[in-house]
């Protein structure tokens, strides 16, 4: 209940405080659902191809970091290696390869817009995947000791369901980072059929109530996305959300 | 394969122990923290290598005896897996065995059975209590119907009530099952009342001090908790603990006080 | 497979065995062991895994390079180094590996100290060192602030559940609305200089530190929180000696990400936000000349990484100087 009281009190005070100003950076909320509903077409289809470009990016980064987490939590010296610059590489503003993304796969291919994405998607998906591979309750590896269990069955039976949880903590941040990725790379470059470029072009026209239209929906889809990750989560380790509940 | 971190400190952790145990006995080890009877528990289960000696379980060397899955084990915590349920915790030992789906699923209900959790079968661990799950790993040490079963301090986490429940479980699956148990416990009621015999272990450096033939009888019960011979003989272990070893004569203490 | 095992059979009677000697059939278990656990000590071992991590990460570097030329050697634009005599045409070719999409390592270099634009002044290296600075300076402008808003608002949010659940929300929210379609408009609303390129920042910074500092500060044990109760502390007292210290490692962990966050805002805030100075105008500028100078890009990209290496271990070296003064432990990253 209180969000929403806040949500209504701010929209209404926006509205009190910016009508009848004429054009403005800021236009009343009014102005901007009727530029979104007046433009639902160009803006949905620049949305989607948007979404497309962020979850694409997600697919990819998210897979390569498996890929890499598996790889490095099986040889030691690959995770002693690869953890320290996972993590210092979250320290790098890795937008600044935008530029060169577009130029290599070409600006106008959302396959440029992806890999920005799928870069930054990469990096937590790999520390997180790998910390859920390693750190497993010493107890549960006696356990498995106990059995004359294989590492093979040791990794199927224990680090797989005990990463699960990290992975998607990691997914979910994912989507966020996904969205900046394609948005940062449309602003280097693109066609005009993406959100990101919309955006700028209303902008330069003069058009800010369209601009906020546009960015308003780019949100939507962002937590959109957001949530259906959440609820493939839910699906895919109900245990973990039980646990959280009532914990 | 090299999965996380491996690493300890040097130190002695026990002197040379020679320890026969027969089949089908009930065993305690007793003795303060440090005495190393963890270890040496760990040792028998081949989950620690000695640096010296021979270990035998079942007429082979404990490490070919872990790999013929002759034993089950029992931790001070259960270490059941939050992502299974009950049945699927129990079923772990026997999917790692290749046993068929059909074969696992009627041992499983078996053992749940028989440690009286028959109803919890979807459960999941954090639905349980503490001493709840501590019999689901029970049920799931005794899946692969071992000859030989491992317990450290299992219900040292436990209260005192739930303690003596489980204890009477635990002698009521061993007379069932026929299963020989090495039992670590800190706790001398709880060693005296269940054991056939109880090792006594003291600490640096970890060696055995005594052994106390218990000869109650079975089956033991609530009334068997309250026999002077019970007394004597908590008395008896709890003498050896102090380091005064050896036998205490039947008729130096009785219950209403009188030495005679 | 047959489940069920033979329970031991064999001589049932017990009898103290000699050291090494006996053996019993059945499910008679004898231990005559001089056991004693012998593994390398805990020091050596970490201390050696930690040399091989900066050797590991230094290799790494080092091997980047390598492969960066490698790959060129195999698939790039010819080699031609009349210097040293090397004349090498590639097996193969990849679009993405020709000089100029990946220029050679050493022209990167050699760009650092041309000019940085026809008919300029300064070479590559002044400019991208003044705009590093420029950079750099607002980073920790919003960085700062931003670090004090999560803070602050993780502050009342510990004492108020109201204002927690009313804005938290927006809080978290405020995140998936795209900065980078936002950052235009706070130029074209605030102007093209400090306060945007700031606000921007900061906007990203404060997320993180919410979410971290609300977490630690509810993080002391109850226990703890009793204790000072029944001492009668008002609640700014135990904020204070409680709350807030309890808070610092979790503090520390968002931090070192929020320093990430406020270049990236920053640089969003000066490149698609259309300010004129800094890093992230001078990766625009030099993608528009990317046809004729691929290494200047390269090497701003090169520069901007240091920049935000260096804010990782400012944050670092104060986290490490903080926490071990107090003795408190960092948490793992």
């Amino acid at each position: 209940m209180p969000p929403l009281f806040v949500f209504l009190a701010v929209i209404l005070v926006w509205e009190l405080a910016t009508s009848g100003t004429g054009r403005r950076v800021i236009p009343p909320p009014s102005a901007i659902m009727l530029a979104g509903l007046d433009n639902f077409e160009v803006l949905g289809r620049s949305t989607q191809a948007t979404f497309f470009e962020a979850i694409g990016g997600l697919f990819i980064g998210s897979l390569a970091g498996l890929l890499v987490a598996f790889a490095s939590a099986r040889w030691l010296i690959a995770r002693d290696v690869l953890l320290p610059i996972g993590i210092a590489a979250s320290a790098i503003p890795i937008i600044a390869v935008a530029p060169i993304l577009n130029n290599w796969f070409g600006v106008l291919n959302p396959l440029s817009k992806m890999m920005m994405a799928a870069l930054l998607v990469f990096f937590p998906v790999m520390i997180n995947v790998t910390r859920g591979l390693v750190d497993v309750q010493p107890a549960s590896l006696e356990l498995m000791r106990s059995y004359a269990a294989s590492e093979r069955v040791v990794l199927q039976k224990v680090r797989v369901p005990n990463m699960l949880p990290f992975f998607f903590t990691a997914l979910k941040v994912g989507t966020t980072l996904a969205f900046i990725g394609a948005l940062v790379g449309e602003y280097f470059g693109g066609t005009s059929q993406v959100l990101g470029r919309i955006v700028l072009q209303s902008m330069s026209s003069g058009r800010f109530d369209l601009a906020w239209a546009g960015i308003l929906i780019g949100s939507v889809a962002a937590i959109a996305a957001y949530l259906v990750v959440s609820l493939i989560e839910r699906v895919a380790i109900p245990w973990h959300h039980a646990l959280r509940s009532d914990g | 394969m090299v999965f996380g971190q491996a690493a300890s400190t040097q130190t002695r952790a026990l002197e040379p122990i020679s320890l026969t145990i027969p089949p089908g006995e009930f065993v305690s080890l007793i003795g303060p923290s440090g005495c190393g009877k963890s270890t040496l528990l760990r040792i028998v289960g081949d989950l620690i290598q000695p640096t010296a000696g021979v270990v035998e379980v079942n007429a082979k060397s404990a490490h070919e005896a872990r790999l013929d899955h002759d034993y089950g084990m029992v931790f001070q915590a259960p270490v059941l897996f939050d992502w299974r349920t009950v049945e699927a915790n129990v079923a772990l030992p026997l999917e790692v065995l290749g046993v068929s789906r059909s074969e696992r699923q009627a041992r499983v209900r078996a053992m749940l059975d028989l440690v009286d959790l028959g109803g919890f079968l979807q459960h999941y661990p954090h639905q349980l209590s503490g001493g709840m799950q501590q019999r689901v790993a029970i049920a799931r040490a005794l899946a692969l119907a071992p000859a030989l079963l491992l317990m450290d301090e299992p219900f040292g986490a436990l209260d005192e009530m739930t303690r003596e429940r489980l204890n009477a479980e635990v002698l009521r699956i061993w007379a069932q099952t026929a299963t020989t148990i090495v039992f670590v416990t800190h706790s001398i009621p709880e060693a005296v009342f269940l054991s056939s015999r109880v090792v006594v272990m003291s600490a640096r450096p970890g060696r055995v001090t005594n052994v106390v033939e218990i000869d109650l009888p079975q089956p033991r019960n609530e009334q068997t908790r309250e026999s002077d011979r019970y007394f004597e003989l908590v008395t008896e272990v709890r003498e050896s603990l102090r380091g005064r070893g050896g036998q205490v004569s039947s008729a130096r203490l009785r219950a209403d006080g009188a030495v005679g | 497979m047959s489940v069920e095992r033979e329970s031991g059979e064999g001589p049932p009677e017990w009898e103290e065995a000699p050291a090494g000697a006996s053996v019993r059939g059945g499910g008679a278990i004898e231990a005559t062991s001089r056991a004693a656990v012998g593994v390398p000590a805990v020091d050596s071992g970490l201390r050696q895994r930690r040399y091989r991590r900066t050797l590991g990460i230094v290799a790494f570097v080092v091997a980047l390079g390598v492969v960066w030329e490698s790959a060129k050697w195999l698939a790039g634009d010819p080699w031609r180094l009349p210097a040293l005599g090397i004349f090498h045409d590639p097996p193969f070719r990849v679009l993405q590996l020709s000089d100029r999409h990946l220029p050679h390592l050493w022209d990167i270099v050699a760009a650092f100290g041309e000019p940085f634009q026809r008919n300029a002044q300064y070479n590559l290296a002044s400019y991208l060192i003044d705009q590093a600075l420029y950079t750099g300076q607002q980073a920790l402008i919003g960085f700062s602030l931003g670090a004090l808003i999560g803070i602050v608002l993780a502050s009342i949010f510990v004492h108020s559940g109201l204002a927690e659940r009313a804005f938290v929300p927006y809080v978290v929210a405020s995140q998936t609305v795209p900065i980078v379609a936002l950052a235009p408009l706070i130029v074209a609303g605030f102007g093209r200089g400090l306060t945007s390129v700031v606000i921007i920042a900061t906007y990203l910074t404060f997320f993180p530190v919410t979410i971290a500092a609300l977490r630690g500060l509810r993080s002391p044990d109850p226990r703890a929180l009793e204790l000072m109760r029944s001492y009668a502390a008002s609640r700014w007292a135990i904020y204070l000696k409680v709350r807030l210290p309890a808070s610092l490692p979790y503090l520390f962990t968002a931090l070192k990400i929020a320093a990430a966050a406020a270049i990236v805002g920053t640089i969003i805030g000066e490149g698609p936000g259309g300010v004129p100075q800094g890093l992230g105008r001078a990766i625009l500028n030099f993608n528009q000349q990317y046809i004729t100078g691929p290494e200047k890009l390269w090497a701003t990209i090169f520069v901007t990484a240091v920049v935000g290496i260096v804010f990782f271990m400012a944050v670092r070296v104060a986290e490490i100087l903080v926490l071990r003064s107090r003795g408190q432990r960092e948490m793992s990253a």
